[in-house]
């Protein structure tokens, strides 16, 4: 039992690290805007410039850290790279109403959807929050990263920069 | 049972239909376009250790491990999907029912415009979910999904409706009772857009019913076998203002958890709030009375919970701020919450170049005034008790939080976090009133927490938190041999941790609680705890090893228990 589980666990990682990561374009899943009304995940565009992606909850640390600091130089990466950033909040019913407040008093200049029933963020595969996906002008998911740890803004800041400039990423 | 073994049939007439009608368009489409598939993989496995000074003892199945992976396929509106889990058995702190491996989730999907329907399991919430609300949280192996047919009909844009017929999972396997539910949704704004676009007032209005169906096979009691659960909502959004409201009412619904009163139930949930740039306010407020909704009127704990009731008491993500967490008791229960956030100005004296975060954060609930009402003289139908609306019964908790963050220079940062806390453990966790075991709790609860980003990409954080509690053995009850039980009182706690972030892929932690001054002095241990992690894009692997102390850990609204452990785990989680 003990090592077919670790047999399994070993070929899945080393399927997982070969693997080109190429996510496709967003998936179809309904979510809702700040003011109630709902859209479909796959309308979300950028006119062709570059997008992020971040799955996040009112409750988690990581999440709000990470978007503190992407906050701190959100308004000159936009003016560089057009980028958009995509926060999707995965609250539930409990806190879904702080979804707004801590936005606003944040000063987060961010489009902030609400994945209640988390469609959206199963649709992704996400497993934990913070996870953060960077999709091309086309729409194609190129990117993503999953967990936040202090200075992991600087990497999706040079990605952001090279995405936009039509450059291979790294990870 | 006849809607389970319907399932296969109408997956597979599905499938043929979704497959031929993706044939017929092969001319329109790009040749190349196959759909894609994609999923994930977690897994959390440990090997534990006989740890008696902790008390921590996984018996013969030293090594368990909760595992999980999806594969999902997707072409353009239609997405198909099934997810394997496996524990055998699983990790120490989770429902030994979980044992056993299998697919208990697989589905799929058909969206094309103003009609989606799924066949197989789904998760759905009608409203804030005091109806309905099916549910999964993996990390908690919280996950009543539903499984059978759910139709979402959009006919006009602003007007959502929605269908389901279903049974809940339990398990590996399924719940008794078979779950019927409809839910209607207006926002007016988005039905009227020509005319009332040029309003500012959003208003949407939602109605939900929602009725279960079980057999009665007891001998003693006449069971309802249906019982409806039915709610309205009501959303206000004007500018930076929001308000929201959800009022249910469930007939008489016997059941193991209400103590097979008869009474009818109902709950009010609203939440108001204001929000601008930098500053925002928010109050919430309940009222329930005997609301528990499951599809198995038998069912404890987490199982076959149908709807949902909201906590409004503050999440916390440091440990010793939850030693003692509060959870919604969904048999009666009044209060409400509310948050201040205010952002100090850059530039100003106090918020210095970066800002300051200020977050104000209180809570307090009671139990409902009741009157029990003795068998001989209750009605037939056996309400077992009266509740007084105008008075308030005993406190089950309050809380008042100070949360502050500030940015002092690009390289270093901290949060200083205060907390008090009153619980009535007795009742709130453990159901009885028994508080010589389970004394009343207040505690102070102290948060440092300090990060030091020293150059791009490497970081080292420090945490301090300490815990100071006070056991309230006024109502106590003395042993016999006049000694207190005091199994249950751990007294305070201290608690360390440093986190290395070296480079973006690698983090190294080391931390120790330590319980100094536990009123049982061999207990007075340290809990050591290592951790190195590896991120790399979405996969993320974790090796750990020491000691975990017993606790209740909740998140998502859904609380467990954990007992004290002791090992190595391994976690790997990824996506493709």
């Amino acid at each position: 039992m003990k090592s077919a589980f670790i047999l399994s666990s070993a070929i899945i990682l080393l399927f997982s690290a070969f693997t080109k990561f190429d996510g496709g374009k967003l998936p179809s899943a309904t979510i809702k805007k700040l003011d109630g009304s709902s859209i479909n995940s796959n309308t979300i565009s950028n006119n062709g410039k570059p997008m992020i992606i971040s799955f996040w909850a009112t409750w988690c640390k990581p999440c709000k850290k990470e978007l503190d600091a992407i906050n701190e130089e959100y308004a000159e990466l936009v003016k560089e790279t057009g980028v958009k950033l995509i926060a999707i909040s995965i609250d539930d019913a409990r806190s879904s109403g702080k979804v707004v407040t801590d936005v606003k008093s944040k000063g987060w200049e961010y489009e902030v959807y609400i994945d209640e029933n988390q469609d959206f963020k199963r649709a992704m595969n996400v497993n934990n929050v913070p996870h953060t996906f960077l999709i091309d002008g086309n729409g194609q998911i190129v990117w993503s990263h999953n967990s936040y740890a202090e200075g992991d803004e600087d990497k999706l800041f040079e990605n952001v920069r090279k995405l936009a400039k039509g450059e291979k990423l790294i990870h | 049972m006849q809607l389970k073994l319907n399932i296969p049939l109408i997956f597979t007439v599905f499938i043929l239909i979704i497959t031929q009608k993706s044939f017929s368009q092969v001319e329109e489409t790009p040749a190349k376009d196959f759909g894609s598939i994609n999923g994930n993989f977690q897994v959390d496995a440990a090997n534990y250790a006989i740890d008696t000074i902790i008390g921590a003892d996984p018996g013969s199945e030293k090594f368990r491990y909760n595992a999980f992976g999806n594969i999902n396929y997707t072409r353009g509106g239609f997405s198909a999907g099934a997810r394997f889990e496996s524990y055998n058995p699983p990790l120490l702190g989770y429902l030994v029912g979980n044992k056993g491996s299998g697919v208990p989730y697989r589905f799929a999907r058909y969206k094309h415009k103003d009609i989606d329907v799924t066949i197989g399991n789904f998760y759905e919430q009608f409203g804030s979910g005091l109806t309905l609300r099916s549910y999964e949280n993996r990390g908690l192996l919280y996950d009543n999904a539903l499984d059978g047919i759910r139709a979402i009909f959009t006919p006009k844009n602003g007007i959502t409706i929605k269908g389901l017929v279903a049974r809940q999972r339990l398990f590996f396997g399924y719940s008794q009772g078979i779950v019927r539910g409809i839910d209607a949704e207006v926002n007016l704004m988005d039905l009227f857009d020509s005319t009332l676009g040029k309003y500012k007032t959003k208003i949407i209005i939602g109605g939900s019913f929602v009725s279960k169906y079980q057999t009665d096979q007891d001998p003693n009691l006449v069971l309802p076998e249906n019982v409806g659960n039915s709610a309205a909502r009501l959303t206000v959004i004007r500018g930076g203002f929001n308000f929201n409201a959800e009022y249910a009412t469930k007939i008489n619904d016997p059941s193991y958890q209400n103590q097979y009163s008869y009474r009818a139930g109902q709950a009010l949930i609203a939440s108001t709030s204001y929000a601008t740039k930098g500053f925002s306010m928010m109050f919430s407020g309940k009222m329930l009375d005997n609301m528990s909704f499951r599809s198995d009127r038998d069912q404890t704990v987490t199982n076959c919970l149908i709807n949902y009731i909201p906590d409004f008491s503050k999440f916390h993500t440091y440990s010793l701020m939850a030693y003692y967490p509060y959870a919604t008791q969904a048999n009666g229960e009044v209060g409400g919450s509310t948050e201040i956030q205010y952002k100090v100005k850059k530039g100003s004296v106090l918020g210095g170049k970066y800002g300051m975060d200020i977050v104000l954060n209180g809570s307090v609930f009671y139990a409902l005034d009741t009157t029990g009402i003795a068998s001989k003289t209750d009605s037939i139908q056996h309400a077992k008790y009266i509740t007084n609306y105008s008075k308030v019964g005993n406190e089950f908790y309050h809380d008042a939080n100070i949360e502050i963050t500030k940015k002092f220079s690009k390289k270093l940062k901290a949060t200083i976090m205060y907390a008090y806390q009153f619980l009535n453990q007795s009742i709130v966790q453990f159901g009885t009133r028994d508080k010589a075991v389970h004394p009343d709790v207040t505690s102070h609860i102290g948060v440092v927490d300090i990060t030091y980003k020293y150059k791009s990409n490497s970081a080292i954080r420090f945490e301090t938190q300490g815990y100071f509690g006070k056991y309230d053995y006024k109502n106590a009850k003395y042993e016999t041999n006049g000694d207190l039980n005091i199994t249950n009182n751990t007294g305070s706690w201290i608690s360390e941790l440093i986190e290395w972030t070296p480079t973006s892929h690698w983090s190294i932690t080391i931390a120790d609680q330590y319980n100094y001054n536990n009123p049982l002095v061999e207990k007075r241990v340290h809990y050591y705890y290592g951790m190195i992690g590896y991120t790399n894009g979405p996969t993320r692997i974790s090796l750990s090893y020491g000691r975990q102390r017993q606790g209740i850990f909740c998140a998502g609204g859904v609380c467990r228990f954990v007992p004290s452990s002791s090992g190595l785990t391994v976690s790997i989680s990824t996506s493709f």
